[in-house]
Formats: C-alpha cells, structure tokens, sequence
C-alpha cells in the first residue's frame, strides 16, 4: 500500500482587490490619507476605493499518494500557481489545513536566485543552496550537473555573458538534480528548446521512477499526458474534475464547448486597454447558421462579437486568432494584418465574421486565443479564449480522409503520373 | 530517512521555526557568500573601498571638528584614533541597518519563488557588513602605528561591543525591512535615518561633549543616551583609547536595553508579517 504524502482539506486563499488603485504597493501617505478620511465618514462610505474579495482558490480538497504523478491543469487564473505556492509554503492559505509527509522542493521558476554577476559555478551552489541542498549534496552531484546542462566550457564565466539557451540548461540542470521527497514544479518547460524539453522531461519521470512524488502544472498537454498518471482540473478556483490523466484532460479541452457560442463577457484573465473587448464568439456556416462544430473542407466562419464605446468608429482594428491543437501547440494563426483586411467597426457593426473557406483541419479540438489591436495598441488579448470541435468531412471530395494520427492539416493536393517523352526519330 | 511532517494551516505559529532557521544555515551562509562576491565586482579597486570611504571620512571629520571646530579628544589620545573608533562602529551600523532594510525587496525573486524562514535574508547581509568591518579595521590600526599609540588590555572586551551594534543593527534592520515590504516610503526613510543618526551619534566628537556641557538641559541628556548606538560609541571608545576614561555604566545600561528592546520588537514584528511577505511584496 502506497501512503498519503499529501492531504489537503478544503483549502481556500482569498485576496481582496482594491478597485482603482493601480499602484502594485502601498504608500505609506495613502494609508494614513484614508484612515483620516474614516474619521470623518466613518458612517458613510469607507473611501473611495472599491475594494472586493477574491478567491483564488476554493475549498479545494484532495489527497496524492507516494509515487504519484499529478499534472494540475486549468486556465490561466484559475489557481494552479497559487496552489503549488501554497504547497510550497512560500503564501499561506486564508481557510483550511495541509499536511505534507516529506521533504518538498519547488521549482516555480528557472533560476531562482541566480546572480547574473556570478560564474556558472557559483551559481549552481547558490542556486542548489536556495533550492533546499546543502554543501555536500551539491558537490556530489556538481559533476553530472554540467554535464546535464552542457555547459563545462563556461563554468567560469559569468552567467550575465550565457545565451538564454545555456542559462535555462543550467538552472534546471540544479532543479533536476534536487532529491526531494515530493518535487513541485511550475510550467518550467515552456522554455528551452524542444530537445532540452524531452531531456528535462525524461528527468522528471526517473525522478518519480525512484517513487518520488511529482506534481506538474503546465499548459502543454501533450507532457501532462506524457508525464502524469493522474491530473487535476482547477477551474476558477475549485476542483472540477480528479482522476485518470486522459480522461481530465478530455474533460478539460471540451471545458468551454457545453454550449456552441463561447461567452467571454466574464473572463479575468484578459490584457489590454478594453477599447475593444472580445464579447462572444459562434461557429457559423456558409448559411450563417450557428453551429456545434465545424465539418472540415466545408465554408467555416468563426463569428466574433465584440463590445467598443457607444457613437464611436473605429477604423485601425486588427483582430489575430492562433489556433492550438488539443496539447496546446500553436498550428496556425489567422491575422488580419496578414490578409491585409481593414476592419473598421461602427455603431452598426453587428459582428467580425472570420470566413475560411475550405476548413483544412482534421477532425479533433482545437483552442483558440483571441488578440486585438487598435491603431498598434492592444486592447483586448485574451490567450486559450475558448475551443471548437472539428467533425470528419468530405474534404477531398471523395468520402476519404487520412488518419487521425496524421497530422493537424489537410493540403489540397493531387499525384500526377509523369512520362519521359520518347524521342521520335 | 526520516520525513519531516509538515502540517500548513492560516494563522498558527510555525512550532518549528527556529529549528528551520538552523536547518537553513547553508542558505544563509550561501547568501552572504554570494553577497560578498558581488560586492566588488567590475570595480577597480575593489575591497579597497571599504578601507577607502572609512578613511576619507575620517581625515574629514578629524579636520571640521579638532581643527576647525576645536572639540577636545578624549584624556589626549590623538583626536583621529578617537573619531576612527567611533567612525567604525557607525559605518558598521549604517550599513548594516540600510542593507538588511532594504534586502527583502533586494530579493523579493526569491521570497515569492521559494520557501525558506525569511529572517534569513536580513541576517545574512548583516554578516557582509561586519566582514567590511573587519577589513576596515586595518585604517585603525594603520593609526595605532602612526601615532605609536598602544591599546591596553581593554581593547579584548571589543567583541563585546561589536555584539552589540550587530543586535542594534539588526533589530532596527529587520524592523524597517518588514515595514518595507508594505510601505515602500521606507525606501526613502532609510537614508534619512541614517543621516539624522550620524547627527546624534558621537561620532565625530566625543560622548564627554555632551555630558560635560553645561548649556545642554538634563531631559536632553537623558534623551541622548536612549540611542544605542551612543552606547556603542563610548564603549568602543572606552575599549580602544584605555586610559583613564571612564565609562558611564547607567547611560551605557540605558543603551544597552534600548538596542535589546529593538532587537526583540524587531524579530517580532518581523515574525508577525512574515507570512504575508509574498503576497504583497
């Protein structure tokens, strides 16, 4: 029997956010400007600034046992950092209790503490030292370190002068050496590149081989699924679903797709200046009806609502649409800067329909990120907006399609049988 | 292996933080190594530095007040030892204090990245102080051979001294460095403080000024040695010139419990805060 190493009973964590206050830290003179200002209107308003509770995390409870791999997934916003920093200890919950049997190391970020001032060398115990290794561990494992991190030529010099390549190498050369009981780790990956990625992933499942405990957020689905035997899926702060990697993830991709149209009215964990603001989008098809799922080789339109100020026209919009498999590789993008259309929306603009004529995608799912500009600045940017479904269709005109394991695209394409001409005489 | 139980929950007291502290040693040894390394770095003249500004000020402070000034040395010792014991403590101090109420923000990467007891990170830049101490300590005893001037038996007692301006140093330093997570103001407070403690401290002049003056009003006097670092200064004095000075055991006890006070409202506060440090650095 495998024992818990990790239980967690109905974790909560909660911020207030103050509502017109732009200032990321608090200045001494406001706190006593509206401690004054409670003097005076102690009955009335408290001040001026709106301040509201949010919850990042929500009576999340569950339990992972020694030898675990458990990938957390979710959206951008919906608590999986602050839940490994609440594993990792570094902020503490509002509500709720955990309890950790063994040693744990994190690993949020690549690089922590290092010093760009300081040789490779150096970094790597400072680095090791941060990560929770003492003295001797460090130096025991110095040696396969830098040959993990490819990097013995420049052991002596300063890592300010590494290529980002060689410094993301080095500090999860350190983080992949730890011997922790249970390894935290934070979307690290997305960077390095793709043959690092392997190696560091290769890593980390020898790492839970030696029946050490791993848990993984990331947005790439392809490693949860590669990695992880179990998954978790946080969605605005609660647990949506717990179990079997292929089966949440599943879950996960389909998350946004209970319905065809995809609300984005509500959505936090948008960037930009809101002078335009996503607000819905609908699969359409050629006879603009609304669909559940586009049929490949058919007419597409991806119908996007957007919401501007009311009597304003606005003429320098340029929307981009990048298109992600299910494990959340970008395959394409559509881009109005690109096809050179320019859209300019007024009062009567009902909808910016996105028309693709010949679907070329093979059946599946696929997210989307929605970005806009105006006149160059961002104004709305909202990543893994939502997703569609793609269904079998007759691309090819010919009820044939190739199989699913072949790929994201279709290409239109024939085979032409060519003779060498014979010369006649 | 044996696995620690770590139990997280809102609001209680972490039982074992002390003994996390010492399990964390190699950090805090770690950190002010790497504070160390990089003190000097892409400098010239590198750890000359901190024998160099030391000893301007002093050549400085020895002319506006013995020359220009005509202050009195303490029983004749030549007025640029005593303002060089003074001096030492003081830049000890200042440094020591600004650089740990400063160093949470220095490292904030690492207090939202990863866990550790966050005193570590003021101490460990107080140890990088008091190796710039040491160094500078060669100035005073460049000054000994000058003058020819030996110390007598009373100099051994210095560590003593040194003690404490390091819980005076960190008692105000980890306060300040709390405060500074939150109010950034203190940014700037900082080196005010520092100023305005150069001021009240007898650095340039001698603590007998003060007690012998006839025109200074007793609550002043009193007032006066509730600076700790005033106790460290006569002390210092009363280690390195010998002689016949004396020093003043009530005024010093006052100072002595004043820095005492700090150190423990200092680890306090600092221990109260602590948890929300990563949430709103």
């Amino acid at each position: 029997m495998s024992t818990t190493v990790i239980q967690v009973e109905n974790i909560s964590k909660s911020y207030i956010l103050k509502h017109q206050n732009t200032e990321r830290y608090t200045a001494l003179r406001d706190v006593l400007a509206n401690k004054i200002k409670n003097i005076f209107n102690s009955v009335t308003e408290p001040s001026g600034l709106k301040s509201e509770e949010f919850w990042a995390l929500k009576n999340v409870s569950f339990e992972i046992k020694q030898g675990d791999r458990v990938g957390i997934i979710g959206r951008n916003g919906a608590g999986k950092s602050t839940l490994l920093k609440i594993l990792s200890r570094i902020i503490t919950p509002t509500k709720g209790r955990i309890i950790i049997n063994g040693r744990v190391a994190s690993l949020l970020e690549v690089g922590t503490g290092f010093h760009p001032e300081l040789t490779g060398r150096e970094n790597v115990f400072l680095n090791g030292a941060i990560l929770g290794m003492n003295r001797a561990e460090i130096k025991k494992k110095f040696d396969e370190i830098v040959a993990f991190a490819e990097v013995e030529k420049f052991l002596d010099t300063p890592v300010k002068r590494y290529s980002s390549g060689m410094y993301v190498r080095l500090a999860f050369a350190v983080a992949a050496h730890l011997e922790p009981e249970i390894l935290v780790v934070d979307e690290v990956l997305a960077v390095g590149d793709a043959e690092f990625q392997k190696k560091c992933l290769g890593k980390m499942k020898d790492v839970s081989g030696e029946g050490r405990t791993v848990l993984f957020v990331s947005h790439n689905m392809a490693a949860i699924q590669n990695l992880c035997d179990k998954a978790i899926y946080l969605k605005n702060g609660q647990i949506q679903l717990i179990g079997e990697t292929g089966n949440v993830i599943s879950t996960y991709l389909k998350g946004s797709l209970d319905n065809s149209s995809i609300n984005l009215a509500d959505r936090k964990d948008r960037s930009g200046n809101g002078i335009v603001r996503f607000q819905l989008v609908k699969l359409k098809d050629e006879n603009n009806n609304q669909l559940q799922a586009f049929q490949c080789g058919n007419l597409s339109i991806l119908s996007i609502q957007i919401t501007f100020q009311k009597n304003s026209v606005i003429n320098n919009l340029h929307i981009a649409v990048g298109i992600d498999d299910k494990y959340g590789n970008r395959i394409t993008q559509l881009n109005s800067e690109v096809t050179n259309d320019v859209l300019s929306i007024n009062d009567t603009t009902n909808s910016i329909d996105i028309v693709m004529n010949h679907l070329p995608l093979q059946p599946g799912s696929y997210g989307f990120t929605l970005f806009s500009t105006v006149n160059g600045e961002i104004t709305d940017w909202i990543q893994e907006a939502g997703s569609f479904d793609v269904e079998a269709g007759d691309f090819y005109n010919t009820g044939k399609l190739p199989p699913d394991s072949q790929g994201n695209f279709f290409i239109d394409h024939q085979f032409i049988v060519k003779h060498t001409e014979r010369m006649s005489l | 292996m044996s696995r620690p139980l770590i139990i997280i929950e809102p609001g209680t007291e972490n039982s074992n933080y002390w003994k996390d502290l010492w399990n964390y040693r190699g950090l805090f040894y770690f950190l002010a190594w790497r504070d160390i390394l990089v003190r000097y770095k892409q400098t010239v003249i590198g750890i000359l530095w901190s024998i160099l500004r030391p000893f301007i000020t002093i050549v400085v402070f020895t002319l506006v007040f013995n020359k220009l000034g005509n202050f009195p040395s303490d029983s004749g010792v030549p007025y640029a030892i005593m303002v060089c014991a003074g001096m030492l403590p003081w830049q000890f101090f200042s440094n020591a204090f600004s650089e740990s109420a400063n160093s949470l923000i220095a490292n904030s990467n690492l207090l939202t990245k990863v866990y550790f007891p966050r005193l570590i990170v003021p101490a460990s830049t107080v140890i990088v102080s008091l190796i710039d101490f040491f160094i500078s300590f060669i100035i005073l005893i460049g000054l000994f051979f000058y003058y020819q001037f030996i110390p007598d038996w009373k100099i051994l007692l210095l560590p003593l001294f040194l003690l404490m301006a390091t819980i005076t140093a960190m008692g105000t330093g980890l306060f300040i460095a709390a405060l500074n997570v939150k109010y950034r103001d203190f940014r700037y407070i900082i080196p005010f403080i520092i100023q305005f403690g150069l001021y009240i401290s007898p650095v340039g002049f001698s603590s007998n000024v003060i007690y012998n003056h006839e025109n200074i009003p007793q609550f002043l006097k009193y007032l006066y040695v509730l600076n700790p670092m005033v106790g460290v200064i006569d002390g210092f004095r009363w280690c390195i010139l010998g002689g016949d000075i004396t020093l003043h055991f009530t005024d010093f006890f006052t100072s002595l419990a004043v820095s005492i006070l700090f150190l423990f409202v200092g680890i306090w506060y600092f221990r109260r805060m602590e948890k929300s440090f990563a949430d709103v650095i």
